[in-house]
């Protein structure tokens, strides 16, 4: 594959492919039992312990072991980041792609509607769901989804509006070809390039925002551990055990930066206008 | 007397690599008054040498990388143009060369009224001020054959159409009196009755100014006009120069032959197709269109109470008979080419009927477009551009569809394992080769070809014309072909049809009209059209301005009386 070779010869693009690829070996790992330790066993008498070859980064105020925690943690955060993204991706395009296709009323409803979606923080419309649906992992997937589904609709909408007006539809209106024809081989093949950079920056977002309803309380509930959640558990114990709040605090920005270096990456290596071109 | 520049073994590469110039040692003279064409097609190296000159090519990524360029100033000291400064350049850029571009819309700044701009042109260069400035800007503009010069230099630029539009950046051009002036392929994006103007312009303004020009253009025609020298590049090369006569009459290497050959001369009809001559009256027409009206509203809201219409065809008659090439000219705004969507079903037709006899495919009239970058998915390879009209009809893509796609790519000339192929690995050329083979996929009777070689390099669009005739007589099609060429279609049509503000003015046999035009503005068209055989012959500033097409509701157009010219040539009666 090209696309691979690509992001293997840019110079930034590689560092964030090593970084996911490293945090889905470690969730894979976590998903398989193969942790230091048991995620959820509270050893007693080693509360609060610092960094140490048997716990590698430290425990927790019940003793739990931190690596093995963030392990298990970064597992959960990206299931959630990845299903809520998948979704708003699938309904963010079919939304952008049908507003753009069919003009006038349609898309003026439309994208009205995903203005007023876009209107609030995410943060605050994620809160706003989950105060009315209750906390737990689908209704953190569901939340993000909605929160992240009018980017996905703008971010297809306006190429859209350009390709329909391009010789290549019009051709195919003249072999009478169908509209789903239309959409999926002229319209959504040409958005392959823009969707798959805007997925990945989506997912660092997604990324960050899991981490912030974790956090708030409104994610992830415990005892199973979560990037934000353990960052919240650790914030009073800041001057005693420091490291509670660092390695979540550096899992969950390296992760961002993961997959804003990838999509850069991928923009650079899609974009038309800096793709070499094989004659 | 010494030469204005002097360029020697220009040599000029791009990018960090100087191993593979894209101007490989070009030399020349020009002298003060003098006129160079540099002729050439895409990719030669013409406009890479002019930018060259006045240094423009360093903000492109360009270097130069060997030979030397000397400008005599007015003082008679030499400059050497490849080692100035920036500084320096500065200086001699429109003071003393000036330059216009292709395309006037890109180069004039759309926030701005073309009169500030003008007036910034004489303010830099003259140093003028408020009212000097204002004066100047309105004489220059009067100068380049604008009338109500005053007024205009209120409007901005997209307020003007794109001859004007060409006017308004020679009069910026002109604002410095600079010796030399570049014109960069300045009639390309312009309808040939306006090229003609700014053709006629040009040499006027060079005969008033004594100023020294050089003229880049893929047209080898327009060069008999208006050059003193002319200079043929091919791959960076210069493969032949010297005076226009000597070029023309005697041309010494290949390629200047093959160039002038592939010229689609334009030779007043006799040179028009005279296989297939049609039966009036007998045979039956593949496509008959009756009064045929488009109309589109303008000015549609709330606010607006009484919204016109732009009446892009009116009233439009005409038959296309099997095997037949009916050609639709006109210029850009003349309705041709929404004629053709609207057979297509493409643009709705307000009015009229369009009758296609039922042929022998799925789909009896096919459509290929003028631009053959566009009109491909990119992301689509060949089996399956291909296979697009037959999945519409409701096939499969099987062996027998395969050996189809097959059959046509090696008769449209292409190589046929190219089927894994996507279209960007394919040449212009090439391209519309494609477009053509996947217009005929479905067996059609009718092929609407709409500036289907406009697009292309003139030794490839003599190609695609050969071959466009070989399909013709081959899958005796009719095809209705739309252009602003007259060479081009005085080379293909049967019969021709002269669109002009949205109505047929003429139409006939090819022989007849392009021979014997009878209306007006065919008469103009023709005298428009630059040929070889037209050399220094003055073509007249001619600034009939196009009628507007926006009309008030319900305005219906007065009725066309006819008059006949001959058999089956008929002229609408002015």
């Amino acid at each position: 594959m090209r696309i691979i070779r690509d992001i293997a010869s840019h110079p930034t693009g590689r560092v964030g492919a090593a970084i996911i690829l490293l945090y889905l070996v470690l969730a894979l790992c976590g998903a398989l039992g193969l942790t230091p330790h048991d995620p959820l066993q509270q050893f007693r008498i080693d509360r609060l312990q610092p960094p140490s070859a048997t716990y590698w980064m430290g425990t927790d105020l019940f003793g739990r072991d931190t690596a093995s925690r963030l392990m298990i943690g970064i597992g959960h955060s990206f299931i959630i980041a990845f299903a809520s993204v998948g979704l708003a991706t699938l309904f963010g395009t079919l939304i952008g792609l049908l507003a753009g296709w069919w003009g006038g009323l349609a898309d003026g409803l439309f994208m009205r509607a995903m203005d007023v979606l876009l209107a609030f923080p995410a943060i605050l419309l994620a809160l706003l769901i989950i105060a009315v649906t209750g906390p737990g992992t689908f209704t953190s997937i569901a939340a993000i989804a909605i929160v992240y589904t009018p980017i996905f609709a703008r971010v297809v909408r306006g190429p859209t509006l350009s390709l329909k007006r391009r010789d290549f539809v019009d051709a195919a209106r003249t072999f009478g070809s169908s509209q789903r024809y239309v959409l999926s081989r002229h319209l959504l093949l040409n958005l392959v390039a823009p969707l798959t950079v805007q997925v990945t920056l989506a997912l660092a977002w997604a990324l960050l925002t899991e981490a912030g309803l974790s956090f708030l309380g409104l994610g992830t509930q415990p005892p199973a551990p979560s990037l934000g959640l353990m960052m919240s558990e650790a914030r009073n114990l800041m001057q005693q055990a420091p490291w509670l709040l660092v390695f979540p605090g550096l899992t969950i920005m390296l992760g961002i930066l993961g997959f804003n270096l990838f999509g850069d990456a991928l923009r650079d290596i899609l974009d038309p206008r800096t793709q070499r071109r094989t004659a | 007397m010494n030469p204005l520049l002097s360029v020697r073994d220009l040599t000029v590469a791009f990018g960090k690599d100087a191993s593979q110039p894209v101007v490989k040692g070009v030399s020349f003279d020009l002298k003060p008054g003098e006129t160079l064409a540099i002729v050439g097609e895409s990719g030669s190296g013409k406009s890479v040498t002019a930018l060259s000159i006045n240094r423009l090519v360093d903000f492109g990524g360009g270097r130069i990388v060997g030979g030397s360029m000397g400008l005599t100033r007015p003082d008679g000291a030499v400059l050497e143009l490849s080692q100035a400064e920036e500084k320096t350049l500065v200086g001699i850029r429109g003071r003393e060369i000036g330059m216009i571009f292709q395309e006037p819309m890109t180069s004039l700044n759309p926030v701005h009224t073309v009169g500030a701009q003008i007036e910034e042109a004489f303010r830099l260069h003259r140093g003028l001020e408020g009212q000097a400035a204002r004066q100047a800007a309105r004489e220059a503009l009067d100068r380049v054959r604008i009338a109500d010069a005053g007024q205009r230099l209120r409007y901005y630029p997209h307020q003007l159409s794109g001859g004007m539009r060409q006017r308004v950046m020679i009069a910026m051009a002109l604002a410095g009196n600079p010796r030399l002036l570049i014109a960069d392929e300045p009639t390309t994006a312009l309808d040939v009755t306006v090229q003609a103007q700014i053709m006629a312009l040009l040499a006027e303004l060079k005969a008033e100014m004594g100023m020294a020009m050089i003229f880049i253009t893929h047209d080898i025609g327009l060069v008999a006009g208006i050059a003193d020298d002319v200079l043929v590049m091919q791959n960076g090369v210069a493969v032949e120069q010297g005076r226009l006569d000597a070029v023309l009459d005697a041309p010494q290497h290949d390629y200047t032959r093959h160039l002038l050959n592939a010229v689609p001369h334009f030779d007043g009809g006799r040179a028009a197709r005279d296989d297939g001559t049609r039966t009036e009256g007998r045979a039956k027409p593949m496509v008959a269109v009756r009064d045929l009206m488009v109309r589109f509203p303008v000015g549609r809201g709330l606010f607006s109470r009484n919204p016109g219409a732009v009446h892009a065809v009116e009233g439009v008659d005409f038959d296309l008979v099997q095997g037949e090439t009916l050609a639709i000219v006109g210029e850009s705004g003349s309705g041709k080419s929404t004629t053709a969507r609207a057979i297509l079903g493409l643009v709705e037709a307000t009015r009229g009927t369009i009758d296609a006899a039922s042929g022998h495919g799925d789909r009896p009239i096919q459509m290929v477009f003028q631009d053959p970058f566009a009109s491909l998915n990119p992301r689509l390879d060949v089996e399956n551009l291909l296979a697009e009209p037959a999945i519409a009809a409701g096939r499969r893509v099987d062996a027998a569809l395969r050996e189809r796609m097959t059959f046509l790519l090696e008769k449209v000339g292409l190589p046929t394992d190219c089927l894994a192929r996507y279209p960007h690995q394919f040449s212009g050329g090439q391209r519309q080769r494609l477009c053509i083979a996947r217009a005929l996929m479905l067996n059609p009777d009718v092929v609407v070809l709409d500036e289907a070689v406009s697009a292309l390099d003139v030794s490839v669009q003599a190609r695609v014309l050969d071959l466009l005739i070989d399909l013709q007589r081959e899958f005796g099609l009719a095809y209705l072909f739309i252009s602003h060429d007259m060479a081009v279609v005085e080379r293909i049509a049967h019969r021709v049809a002269v669109m002009y503000a949205g109505q047929i003015v003429e139409i006939g046999d090819a022989g007849a009209v392009l021979s014997r035009p009878q209306h007006s503005y065919t008469r103009r068209l023709i005298a428009a059209v630059p040929g070889m055989d037209r050399r220094r012959q003055r073509y007249d500033v001619d600034t009939t301005p196009v009628p507007s097409l926006v009309r008030p509701r319900g305005y219906e157009p007065p009725r066309a009386d006819w008059v006949d010219a001959g058999p089956g040539h008929r002229v609408r009666v002015e």
